[in-house]
């Protein structure tokens, strides 16, 4: 195999995936070995490309040109590797848990549900190995496109309302602001190659490059940079599964992927940091943050806090981006690994906590942690990666990002930071304490949900094992910086 | 070249005068035929031939460029002359291609909405209206153009008051049409008419030659030049002189509306490229003011006026008409910047837009055919009923927006890029932002069809009625080529680059 068949399968298996899925959907079991092997066969692609690029690989495959000037190309460098490599592990995972949670629900249209999932997956490959924006473009809007039927499942009123925003957003945002910023950039810079340093020829105004970033910044709105966060509380309506895979890793980290790459391989850092409004966005940023953990503290139903949760820890890769220095940089990337870890942990332990005992809101769950400890379990582990304590994988990005608004003059931005942490400690743990330490509303009901416990292990394991790679990956932190450096000019920190 | 083997000499040689002759014989011939399908049928031949036969001499033009046919062995600047180049080629080809698509439609859609008894006439005029429009593109004689100007627009008239058993306003857009018409045509008129005195001829080649020697002429041939300016303007319904149009594509019969979207404004636009840059030339100070201040001026606050009008329709069919009143815009705007690249992509626009605009009054009209659709409120669950009309006039809209992998994409990015050439960026914030408002036009109808249910009529919920296939083939042909435009744009853009180096003499 060579890296540039790799790649080409990073888009060639799921696609195969979407096609078998269909073809087997008479039988559930062997619809879902087709998921599994899809699903463990682009796991090893993405690590043997993985391994590749971290030998200072480029792969690189060019499908053809489209309207005279632009090349429909795939090349693989670290950022999109790491993304492409979280999004296929957790596509595993979450695989698993679909399984548990769609069967144990009784869902409708599961095999529509399969494809769908593994279309997205292929999108989001495509994304992670675009070599230019117009390509990233066209698996962004495919991407949005793919999730839409996954979005509006359940097909009532209130999924189509969801959908319509879902889409809205996302769709205006991006061909409003996104695709115009795209042909700006190309117009300045002849280009939309992503090159490490950035692509815009020295003397580029500042103001042209300011509205840009600005069009940029707004337009991806899948990274939810507040007002544009609105889609991602709506998508809630989905299956729990799709929430945890796409509106906590895939289609959210596609959107700060795009932010990152922009940053670093459009403009470059000191372009960026050059650019004035890249400060005026740093502040949104982190206005952002600290207005979307607010909102979450005053969410009752789980789901829609960890929504909200969400939106708030994007803006912490935003605001990364945005400080465009090193640190600021790195300190993205890592969040989007950490957070992925973290977040999917907390939104599958939703799942199992709906799929079990049917509850959906916060208010609920008193005692609920004693009949369901390791659920809970691993909720606490995934809430205390978010906040960012030691010894879990959340607690690098924070670090990394706080050097970096020092670094780059900015400290009073710390306050944001430091202020977000305690919100989260104030609205992600009581939820598990709550779980564990008071006594249950209804003892009978818990009694019978610990009896139909024992039948959805499919639930249980996926956070389980998510929560225990938060906590690896704390240790691991320092090998993917090392795979990152590349991606900053000049060879890294 | 296979396919020209297989062409007559003759008609190679005499294409330019067969073009015209044919459909007018046959105008004439059709009008007295029986109204059913032989009319329809004569009508489908006949636009076939011209199709083949345009298609024929717009490659034998690529092959051994421009050709001037002498109408009855008299030479020019005597006798009149018809002309073939790089210019007018392209345009020949769209509009017998457009005619015959429009045909095809046709059939089903004057059962519905043409009385039995009016079909040969309509049928006729259709054919007349072809005949007109071809020879106004192929005339080197800048009277002879005036009269296939009248030609198509006398017979335009007819069939947009056609619409009135469908109507009844299609006879008040009609009389609106007919004095705004008439007015424009007198004013062309009129400048050739000074053209005349100061040039001493009508061969366009001539007067540009005798204008060159004139150093521009005196201020005979600028009074000429404003006259044919607003003249053709009106024709080509530049803002704010496009008042004619939106009733008149809203009220006439759906197949004059497609056919008359995806023509009769490109033919006069032509004309106006022909006299800017070929008779007149821009480097008469009068003609590059003009330009400058009247075209590009124009042209941009078409562009974001008549789509601000369009995103406040509630009627489907003057929302798209306001719509091309603001893609005009996009065009003059390519003209205005005058560089080879710009008239280059405003040229393609043109073609472009053609096909857009064209596939989606297609559509429009299959939808009214099923449903008797025409407000943006009744597009609520089209999704669903007609899926396969729903999906043309999405990939058409999605392309007047300018998504990638389109038709629109590449001529609005060939404009950008030409505008942002000369550094004019207020034009390529100006581009971006009208994009900006075709995607609330289009998007809000896309909405209503695909995130709303069905209606129900007396509590059944509408069911599916696609349109019938003689809808659907030159829907999706259009819709098709708009995409195939997007991936691989060479021939088209190659065409329009090089009418824009024969315009700018940068060849």
């Amino acid at each position: 195999m060579t890296p540039q068949i790799a790649l080409a399968l990073l888009l060639i298996i799921p696609l195969i995936a979407a096609v078998l899925i269909p073809i087997f959907g008479k039988s559930p079991n062997l619809r879902e070995g087709v998921t599994f092997v899809a699903g463990v066969a682009l796991l090893a692609t993405v690590v043997y490309l993985c391994m590749d690029v971290a030998g200072g690989g480029r792969p690189e495959l060019h499908f053809g040109s489209f309207a005279g000037k632009f090349d429909f190309t795939l090349k693989l460098e670290p950022l999109g590797a790491t993304f492409a490599a979280i999004a296929s592990s957790l596509w595993i995972v979450n695989s698993m848990f679909t399984l548990g949670y769609m069967r144990g629900n009784k869902e409708k249209n599961q095999t529509r549900f399969y494809a769908c999932v593994a279309i997205a997956i292929a999108a989001a490959m495509g994304i992670a190995a675009s070599a230019n924006l117009i390509t990233l473009f066209i698996f962004y809007e495919a991407l949005t496109i793919s999730t839409f039927p996954l979005v509006t499942h359940k097909g009532d009123a209130k999924a189509k309302r969801g959908g319509t925003i879902y889409a809205l957003i996302l769709m205006g945002t991006s061909l409003a602001l996104l695709l115009p910023a795209i042909l700006g950039t190309y117009v300045i810079a002849g280009t939309t190659d992503f090159v490490v340093g950035g692509i815009f020829p020295p003397g580029t105004s500042l103001f042209a490059t300011s509205i840009l970033l600005i069009l940029f910044a707004f337009g991806i709105g899948k990274a939810a940079l507040m007002p544009t966060h609105p889609w991602l509380p709506n998508a809630m309506v989905a299956p729990t599964p799709v929430s945890a895979l796409l509106h906590a890793v895939a289609v959210v980290k596609a959107g700060v992927f795009t932010m990152l790459k922009v940053v670093t391989y459009t403009f470059g850092p000191s372009l960026t940091l050059a650019t004035p409004s890249s400060t005026w966005l740093a502040w949104i940023a982190a206005i952002s943050i600290v207005l979307a953990s607010v909102i979450a503290l005053r969410q009752d139903n789980l789901k829609a806090r960890l929504a909200y949760s969400t939106v708030s820890q994007l803006s912490y890769i935003t605001l990364g981006a945005m400080l465009a220095v090193s640190m600021g940089i790195l300190g993205g990337g890592l969040q989007i690994v950490m957070h992925a870890w973290g977040k999917i942990t907390l939104f599958m332990c939703a799942g199992a906590i709906y799929t079990i005992a049917h509850r959906t809101n916060i208010s609920q769950l008193d005692g609920l942690g004693r009949t369901m400890p390791w659920v809970f379990g691993a909720f606490l582990v995934g809430a205390l990666s978010i906040i960012g304590i030691p010894p879990l994988g959340g607690s690098w990005p924070k670090f990394f990002l706080m050097m970096g608004a020092v670094d780059s003059g900015k400290a009073i931005l710390i306050a944001a930071l430091i202020a977000s942490s305690i919100l989260n400690i104030i609205y992600l743990v009581p939820i598990a304490v709550r779980g564990f330490m008071k006594a249950p509303a209804n003892p009978e009901d818990d009694a019978h949900i610990a009896e139909v416990r024992k039948k959805h292990r499919w639930v249980i394991i996926p956070p389980v094992i998510t929560a225990i790679g938060s906590l690896v990956l704390f240790f691991f932190a320092g090998g993917i910086i090392d795979f990152l450096q590349p991606i900053l000019p000049g060879g890294g920190l | 070249m296979s396919f020209l083997d297989l062409v007559p000499d003759w008609l190679l040689i005499h294409g330019p005068a067969f073009l015209m002759a044919l459909p007018l014989i046959m105008a004439a011939v059709t009008a007295i035929l029986p109204n059913k399908r032989v009319a329809w049928t004569s009508t489908f031949i006949v636009t076939a031939i011209l199709t083949l036969t345009a298609f024929a001499i717009a490659i034998y033009n690529a092959e051994v460029g421009t050709t001037i046919y002498k109408m009855g062995g008299w030479a020019p600047p005597h006798g009149i002359s018809l002309v073939i180049d790089a210019l007018s080629a392209p345009l020949v080809l769209l509009i017998a291609l457009m005619g015959f698509i429009t045909v095809i439609y046709a059939m089903p859609a004057t059962v519905a909405e043409i009385k039995p008894n009016k079909r040969a006439p309509f049928y006729a005029a259709f054919l007349l209206c072809i005949a007109g429009l071809l020879g106004m593109v192929v005339s080197g004689d800048a009277f002879n153009v005036f009269v296939f100007l009248e030609v198509s627009s006398i017979s335009t008239y007819v069939l947009v008051a056609m619409g009135a058993a469908r109507d009844r306003r299609a006879l008040s857009a009609a009389y609106n049409y007919l004095i705004l018409g008439s007015i424009g045509a007198t004013f062309y008129v009129i400048g050739v008419g000074f053209l005349y005195m100061e040039t001493g001829t009508l061969n366009m080649a001539d007067m540009a030659r005798i204008l060159a020697d004139l150093d521009g002429g005196s201020r005979v041939a600028k009074v000429a030049f404003g006259f044919i300016v607003i003249g053709l303007g009106l024709k080509l319904a530049m803002f704010p002189l496009h008042a004619w149009l939106p009733g008149a594509y809203a009220y006439a019969p759906t197949p004059v509306t497609v056919f008359l979207a995806s023509t009769a404004t490109k033919a006069a636009l032509y004309l106006l490229l022909r006299f800017t840059f070929f008779v007149f030339d821009p480097s008469y100070t009068y003609v590059a003011d003009v330009l400058m201040f009247v075209l590009v001026g124009l042209g941009v606050v078409g562009m974001v006026f008549a789509s601000l009008q369009a995103i406040f329709q509630t009627d489907v069919r003057r929302m798209l008409a306001f719509s091309s009143v603001a893609q005009v815009g996009y065009m003059l705007l390519g003209i205005g910047i005058a560089t080879t690249a710009s008239v280059a992509a405003g040229y393609l626009h043109l073609l472009n837009h053609a096909i857009i605009k064209g596939g989606l009054f297609l559509a429009l009209g299959a939808m009214w055919y099923r449903f008797g659709i025409t407000r943006t409120e009744d597009f609520q669950g089209l999704g669903k009923t007609m899926p396969l009309t729903m999906g043309a006039f999405t990939v058409l809209g999605l392309s007047l927006i300018g998504i990638p992998f389109t038709a629109g994409f590449v001529s609005k990015l060939n404009l950008v890029y030409a505008a942002a050439d000369e550094g004019w960026w207020w034009a390529v914030g100006i581009i971006m932002l009208t994009s900006i408002l075709a995607l609330i036009y289009i998007g809000r109808v896309l909405l209503a069809a695909y995130f709303q249910s069905p209606p129900e009529i007396k509590g059944v919920v509408v069911a599916r009625n696609e349109a019938p296939l003689s809808m659907l083939l030159p829907m999706w042909g259009l819709a098709i080529a708009s995409i195939i435009i997007g991936i691989d744009a060479s021939a088209i853009v190659d065409a329009s680059t090089r009418a824009a180096e024969l315009l700018l003499g940068t060849g």
